[in-house]
């Protein structure tokens, strides 16, 4: 029974269905003990993370029953791995070494994340196309499984770099294709640096808020256990108190969060209060319940009941935990520059409220995504702005920053104003950014994930359904890198006849991460009565404003604190 | 169809029948005697290696390889040590397996291919007995030595040697041995006179065998896989416990039945575990046969095995009686999945049980469904109305579904294609009367008979069965007459399977490209030519092999011409590193998109070029480039720095060392490293960084000063941090110089003397703070802050200072809500009027509240 070594992955249930007997996540100096005759290691190909293998190899020799030793790289194995391992003189004492293919992970029923962190810091910042050949290999992979995909959109980049890699794996495994209908009318491919605004804005959903606020990895949220405590039997309450922070699940397999995860969160409190009354009045039905039968069916329903009643219970919690922030004056301030940089107002000035912030030192971060979000609103600042901004920064933070501060310049979330134009303005009308009349309760419209905000991203997906690109070329040109559309040569036979009123699906990729207001966006798209399209999603990485940003921060080593 | 029948012999309950495969073409002048024979199961090759006809030094064995029709394949001197076994593998590949352990490997037709050795044990000891086995691992030697030790691979291309434990009290080679794959596991069960051993990778179990009462039960305790499962099975009566000893033993196809035969000629049939026994024989023959091999087909009725002597063949099942054939030639028996062949100097025959569609076909007499419609159609040919009357009887029991099913299943198990035919016919004739039979089962039977019928061909000699021929599969056909280099008629079976491409014609055209460019007459171009023409755009063609057998070949301007033709640039990238083509290889596996592979060229280069070579080799593929930085930076610092500075990156350069002097511990050190950050910003024209970094040494240097002469730990710490630390320790000198030379904008400067001041609740020097100079932040944060640190009675001195838009604000921050509604009322503001309702409680002034709601109305109505 071997011991698996995990990192990153949540792949619990396939392993103990395979009698594994301990897991451990990786760590330096020696393994922990275990009676056990195999160790597997699991790994993402990461130089650092060999030494850290290497480590326990070496310091496992010197104890007394041998052990064996194997590898399974996620998703590919890697030369580099293999020979660092080797330099550090532990490579042969792995029995095998293999790889597992798992590009695209399955987190919900219409999304897909390859949960790499890295990928928009590596494609935009350090010209490491790596995980675009592991989207690419994801996305023939999907496609021996669903078929040929028709159709590729894409708009960046990033994107027409993984259309040729498909492309020409398409060619080089000419004739090995499967005989299966296409599941996937079309697929859209879009690079992240195409809209850099949406990750940056603060999300307005339920489930955006929570991973704004607490944030979500891999599917579990970690919250304050405080709110929960109540819950306990009268009798136990407040006798102990947890101080361990509680840890949900979040997916659609709960069938009060599918259903509220993707609305403004201010639509939210109306959809609870709602559900609790039908749930009461499901367990006032037993008043009802006279003959033995009709009990029986009572009680059948009891533990289906009684899941919905803790679940509303968890969801009312959170929300109130959230509700606590939103409805700070911190909050409101916040949403108010953004959505005065969102309309245009005043981007080409030093903005006071970020000046207060970074007067009182408030989360670099948050500094760090207004200060991106003016930028990217007003195609660029002038100099003497940016740079009295840079200054701020780096005075009150530290100058160790002015490397953060070069990396977001590269990758075009922070730049000097080139050209006097701005084209922004022009973006958010033909695209219709910013609806002035957003609503929250019912929406009509995309905008309600961002109150106001229609995702540039998402935009672009519903102008391709729905009259297509050919009628935006103009503000195409102004979004970074080229577009284009491919065609995939089905098999004869294999050509779909829809029916009348069958909705098209499409993938949509984004290429550096997405959001859930985005994801949010997309499922209301899928859920229009009229849209005629079905929208499944898949990204490299599942990403906040804040959990972005960071990824393109450099921590130097010795950072002096 | 009473001839059909002629070569059935009863046993008990089933029938056995000894068909004639071929008369083979081979001209041994003594049969098989004096040889070391090996023939391939699923009708595969046969080899001999013949002994000098005159024994003397000179003479050496002869080595032949012929198809199973005596077609002669190979045939040379052997010229390497003496033979103690051959086998084949499964992929028709020769295993010679020498006196001295090494085991040589030759192709089909007698080309040598490689060879590894079972161990340096083995060459003092010598290998006694070795057995060629398969399993799923693949192919698999066990040899036992003269040590009396066995070792095994259980996977020749992929050679892990196993030294087995010791066989307490075995001297020399055991009386008969088997290797066993149960559980994943390969085992060896052997026989050393009485006793009987099971043998695995850690331990030697002792099979335990008792005596027991006058009938001398036998009973077998055995102590299997773990010591905690153990097991009980008798043998009946009739192996007396003297004589007993266990003189040959013989495991199924499948491993899953064994065979044992003791010196009393007593035969015993069980499950290979040794818990279930089947059958026991007394065979009333004494000696030690030749061979014994089971004879068992998938469904057979029952257990049974042929056992070999010098002119007898033997076939004993459940019941007492056996059958018995005499042989006039000297012998080998090949056992097959399902049954049994025979190979002699002349003839080629297989032995197995009739299955039982052909039984119920053509027993005599029988009425059953497909006997019926088989006389149905029989009748019809001679347009006889009799057809009419069989038809009835099988429509009346409503079988003729059945007697369909039976003909065509029937028709697989006929080596005659007369007998198929008319099978096969009867079947489509009763077809007719059916509305819904599937059609399938018959489209497919004639389909493989037609493949199985030309493959059994004489010429081409794979005489194989259509049960072996579902369980081998068409891709593994398809290799073995690749193997036999048939290609054209591997093709046009792919063709007429409809094979989809790649996994046929492809992978056949492939193999014959391999073989044309070994062919070393003709020149490179017209290789080439004919390379491309035949293979053209089918689908699925590897191009890298067939250059990399060219390149094997010696070959390379061939290989290189080849190689243009695979579209897979990742596959062209190993092959061209072998050739020494680095600079094609790594743009190939640029263009592959493969990160690895690009990674793999580089390290290559690396190695191979001088650097300045290989930075210019860099310089033109920037992908290569910065996935070199990416591993510089974790690996390489010093080189990344060079990189830089052969590309003249100023930018970087300086980001380069304002990391590294974060590394750095020694101030000195890590101001000499910003000094050269400042120098590379200039360089790179980027102002900024060069000032920011000039103000960070400045910090730096101030830190330290006021480290050292006011004992302060201020080093490392944010302008920001240090005035806070300075403005809390009251260092206001040293504040305001810090906040004059770094020109400090005057809101952030007020800000944080304010929050400063306010952590030391030092409210007097707050206050003359405020009345220093018109606060460029205006009044609210002082009111702000004062509340923060719970003094209320401060904050009030400064809501009066608070422009007249933050004065709700102010008052509601302190609390004071009839305040606040004053300002707001004045201000005659809806949304400041509606914030101060929201913070009103029940306990809230009545009279306070309709002033509000009043004032709000109106302020509504404007």
């Amino acid at each position: 029974m071997p011991n698996w070594l995990l990192t990153d992955l949540c792949l619990l249930y396939i392993l103990q269905e395979h009698e594994v007997e301990k897991m451990f996540t990786l760590k330096g100096g020696r393994l922990p003990a275990a009676d056990v005759k195999n160790i597997i290691f699991f790994v993402r190909p990461r130089l650092e993370l060999m030494d850290i293998i290497a480590e326990n190899v070496i310091s496992e020799d010197k104890m007394h029953s041998p052990r064996d030793f194997h590898m399974l790289f996620v998703p590919r194995r890697s030369m580099l791995c293999e020979q660092r391992l080797k330099e550090q003189g532990v490579l042969g004492s792995f029995i095998n070494i293999d790889e597992y293919i798992l590009d695209l992970i399955p987190y919900d029923g219409d999304l897909l994340s390859m949960e790499s962190e890295g990928a928009f810091r590596e494609c935009y910042l350090e010209s490491d196309q790596t995980s675009l050949y592991h989207t690419a290999k994801g996305l023939m992979t999907l496609q021996a499984l669903y078929g040929t995909i028709p159709q590729i959109f894409g708009k960046g980049e990033c994107a027409r770099h993984v259309a040729n890699m498909m492309l020409r794996m398409k060619r080089e495994f000419a004739g090995s294709q499967t005989q299966i209908l296409p599941v996937f009318d079309s697929l859209l491919l879009l690079d992240r640096n195409v809209d850099l605004l949406t990750p940056l804005a603060t999300q307005l959903t339920y489930e955006g808020l929570i991973d704004e606020v607490y944030g979500i990895t891999n599917g579990y949220v970690k919250l304050p256990p405080e709110k929960f405590s109540a819950q306990k039997k009268q009798g136990e309450a407040g006798k102990d108190l947890p101080t361990e922070p509680k840890k949900m699940q979040l997916n659609s397999a709960e069938e009060l969060y599918a259903e509220i995860r993707d609305k403004n969160f201010n639509g939210v409190g109306a959809a609870l209060s709602k559900k609790a009354k039908i749930i009461s009045a499901a367990f006032e039905e037993r008043h009802s319940a006279k003959t033995v039968g009709e009990i029986k069916q009572f009680v059948s329903q009891l533990p289906h009941m009684q899941a919905a009643r803790s679940s509303l219970a968890n969801h009312t919690s959170i929300a109130e935990l959230i509700k606590d922030i939103t409805t700070s004056e911190a909050f409101f301030d916040n949403l108010t520059v953004e959505q005065e940089f969102m309309t245009g107002v005043d981007t080409d000035k030093v903005n006071t409220y970020i000046e207060d912030c970074i007067a009182q030192k408030d989360p670099l971060i948050k500094i760090l995504r207004l200060v991106c979000m003016q930028s990217v609103c007003n195609n660029g600042l002038k100099q003497k702005l940016l740079d009295y901004y840079k200054r701020e920064i780096l005075q009150t933070y530290g100058y160790e920053h002015m490397l953060t501060l070069n990396n977001l310049e590269k990758t075009g979330l922070l730049k000097p104003q080139t050209s006097t134009r701005n084209n922004y303005p022009t973006i958010r009308k033909t695209l219709k950014l910013w609806m002035e009349d957003a609503n929250e309760q019912n929406p009509n419209d995309i905008s309600y994930v961002y109150s106001g905000y229609a995702p540039l991203s998402i935009r672009l997906t519903q102008v391709l359904a729905r009259p297509g690109w050919r009628s935006i070329e103009e503000v195409l040109k102004m979004l970074p890198g080229p577009h284009f559309e491919e065609r995939q040569q089905l098999p004869a036979g294999l050509h779909k006849k829809r029916q009348q009123g069958e909705n098209r699906t499409t993938l949509v990729f984004f290429l550096g991460g997405v959001t859930y207001a985005e994801i949010a966006a997309l499922r209301f798209l899928s859920q229009m009565e009229d849209g005629g399209t079905e929208y499944i999603i898949a990204t490299t990485k599942l990403i906040n404003g804040t959990s972005w940003i960071k990824s393109l921060m450099d921590r130097p080593e010795a950072q002096a604190s | 169809m009473a001839f059909i029948t002629a070569n059935w012999n009863p046993l008990g309950e089933a029938f056995y029948r000894k068909i004639e495969l071929y008369e083979m073409g081979w001209s041994l002048r003594d049969g098989l005697k004096e040889c070391l024979v090996a023939a391939a199961p699923y009708g595969g090759p046969i080899a001999l290696l013949r002994q000098p006809q005159r024994p003397s030094s000179s003479a050496r064995p002869q080595l032949e390889i012929y198809s199973s029709s005596g077609a002669n394949m190979a045939s040379f001197p052997w010229k390497s040590g003496p033979v103690r076994q051959l086998g084949w593998t499964v992929c028709d590949d020769l295993l010679c397996i020498q006196e001295d352990g090494t085991v040589l490997i030759y192709d089909l037709f007698g080309a040598f291919k490689r060879h590894f050795s079972m161990g340096n044990e083995v060459v003092q000891n010598q290998v006694l007995e070795a057995k060629v086995f398969h399993s799923p691992y693949g192919t698999g030697v066990a040899i036992v030595t003269g040590a009396s030790r066995f070792t095994l691979a259980t996977n020749i291309d992929d050679l892990k040697l196993r030294r087995l434990p010791e066989v307490p009290g075995l001297q020399g080679a055991p009386s008969c041995w088997v290797v066993l794959t149960q559980d994943r596991q390969t085992k060896v069960l052997l026989a050393n006179g009485v006793d009987l051993y099971i043998l695995d990778n850690t331990s030697c179990t002792p099979v335990v065998r008792q005596t027991q009462t006058t009938y001398s039960l036998l009973c077998l305790i055995i102590l299997a896989l773990s010591p905690l499962t153990v097991c009980v099975f008798q043998t009946p009566p009739g192996l007396s416990p003297q004589a007993c000893s266990i003189v040959n033993m013989a495991v199924s196809f499948s491993y899953k039945y064994l065979a044992l035969f003791t010196d009393s000629g007593h035969l015993w049939m069980g499950s290979a575990n040794l818990k279930d026994k089947l059958s026991e024989v007394d065979t009333k023959v004494r000696t030690p046969p030749k061979q014994m091999v089971w004879c068992r087909r998938p469904k057979s009725q029952q257990p049974s095995v042929v056992i070999m002597w010098d002119r007898l063949l033997l076939v004993a099942g459940e019941c007492t009686d056996t059958i018995q054939y005499t042989l006039d030639e000297e012998s080998v028996c090949v056992a097959e999945l399902d049954g049994v062949r025979i190979i002699g100097g002349s003839r080629h025959e297989l032995l197995q049980e009739v299955p039982s569609a052909c039984q119920d076909i053509f027993k005599i007499a029988s009425m059953a469904p497909g006997a019926l419609l088989l006389e149905a159609h029989k009748e019809y040919e001679k347009s006889s109305q009799k057809a009419d009357e069989y038809l009835r009887e099988i429509k009346e029991q409503s079988v003729l579904g059945e007697a369909v099913r039976q003909c065509v299943e029937a028709a697989g198990y006929e080596h005659e294609p007369e007998t198929q035919k008319t099978l096969l016919r009867a079947a489509s004739f009763g077809k007719c009367f059916l509305s819904n039979y599937p059609p399938e089962p018959f489209v497919s039977m004639c389909r493989d008979l037609k493949v199985l019928n030309s493959v059994r061909e004489y010429t081409v000699g794979i005489p194989l069965t259509h049960t072996q021929y579902k369980q081998m599969t068409v891709q593994v056909l398809i290799d073995r007459l690749v193997y036999r280099k048939l290609y054209p008629l591997a093709i046009e079976i792919c063709r007429y399977l409809k094979t989809p491409e790649y996994q046929g014609v492809s992978r056949v055209l492939k193999h014959w490209a391999c073989c044309k460019v070994q062919q070393k007459e003709e020149p490179d171009e017209s290789i080439a030519h004919a390379v491309s023409v035949k293979l053209g755009e089918a689908a699925g063609i590897s191009y890298s092999e067939i250059a990399a057998r060219a390149y094997e070949c010696g070959r390379t301007e061939l290989a290189i011409k080849l190689l243009e033709f695979e579209p897979r640039s990742g596959e062209q990238v190993p092959l061209l590193l072998k050739m020494k083509r680095s600079q094609l290889a790594l743009s190939k596996a640029i263009e592959s998109g493969d990160t690895d592979l690009v990674y793999t060229v580089v390290t290559y280069l690396k190695n191979e070029m001088n650097r300045g070579d290989f930075f210019m080799t860099l310089r033109n593929q920037p992908v290569a480039l910065s996935l070199y930085r990416q591993f510089c930076k974790h690996q390489e610092q010093d080189t990344l720095k060079d990189l830089f500075n052969q590309d003249d990156d100023h930018q970087e350069l300086g980001n380069f060392y304002v990391k590294a002097s974060y590394k750095e511990k020694k101030l000195e050190a890590r101001l000499s490293l910003l000094q050269s950050a400042v120098d590379e910003y200039n360089k790179a024209k980027n102002e900024f960084a060069a000032k920011a970094t000039e103000e960070e040494m400045k910090l730096l240097r101030f830190q330290r000063r006021l480290d050292e002469e006011k004992g302060e730990a201020l080093l490392g710490l944010s302008l920001q941090e240090t005035l806070h630390a300075l403005l809390t320790s009251n260092f206001h000198k040293q504040a305001e110089q810090l906040y004059r030379d770094f020109r400090v904008p005057d809101k952030r400067y007020w800000w944080l003397k304010l929050t400063a001041l306010a952590e030391k609740d030092d409210w007097e020097e707050m206050e003359k703070f405020a009345k220093s100079k018109k606060s460029p932040i205006g009044y609210l944060p002082f009111v702000e802050v004062c509340v923060k640190q719970h003094n209320k009675y401060e904050a009030k001195k400064y809501v009066s200072k608070v422009t007249p838009e933050q004065k709700v604000k102010a008052h509601l921050a302190i609390g004071d809500l009839e305040g606040a509604a004053e300002a707001a009322i004045e201000r005659r503001s809806e949304g400041e009027i509606s914030t101060v309702l929201s913070r009103c409680s029940p306990t809230t002034d009545r009279a306070l509240l309709e002033r509000l709601n009043r004032a709000r109305s109106t302020a509504a109505k404007k």
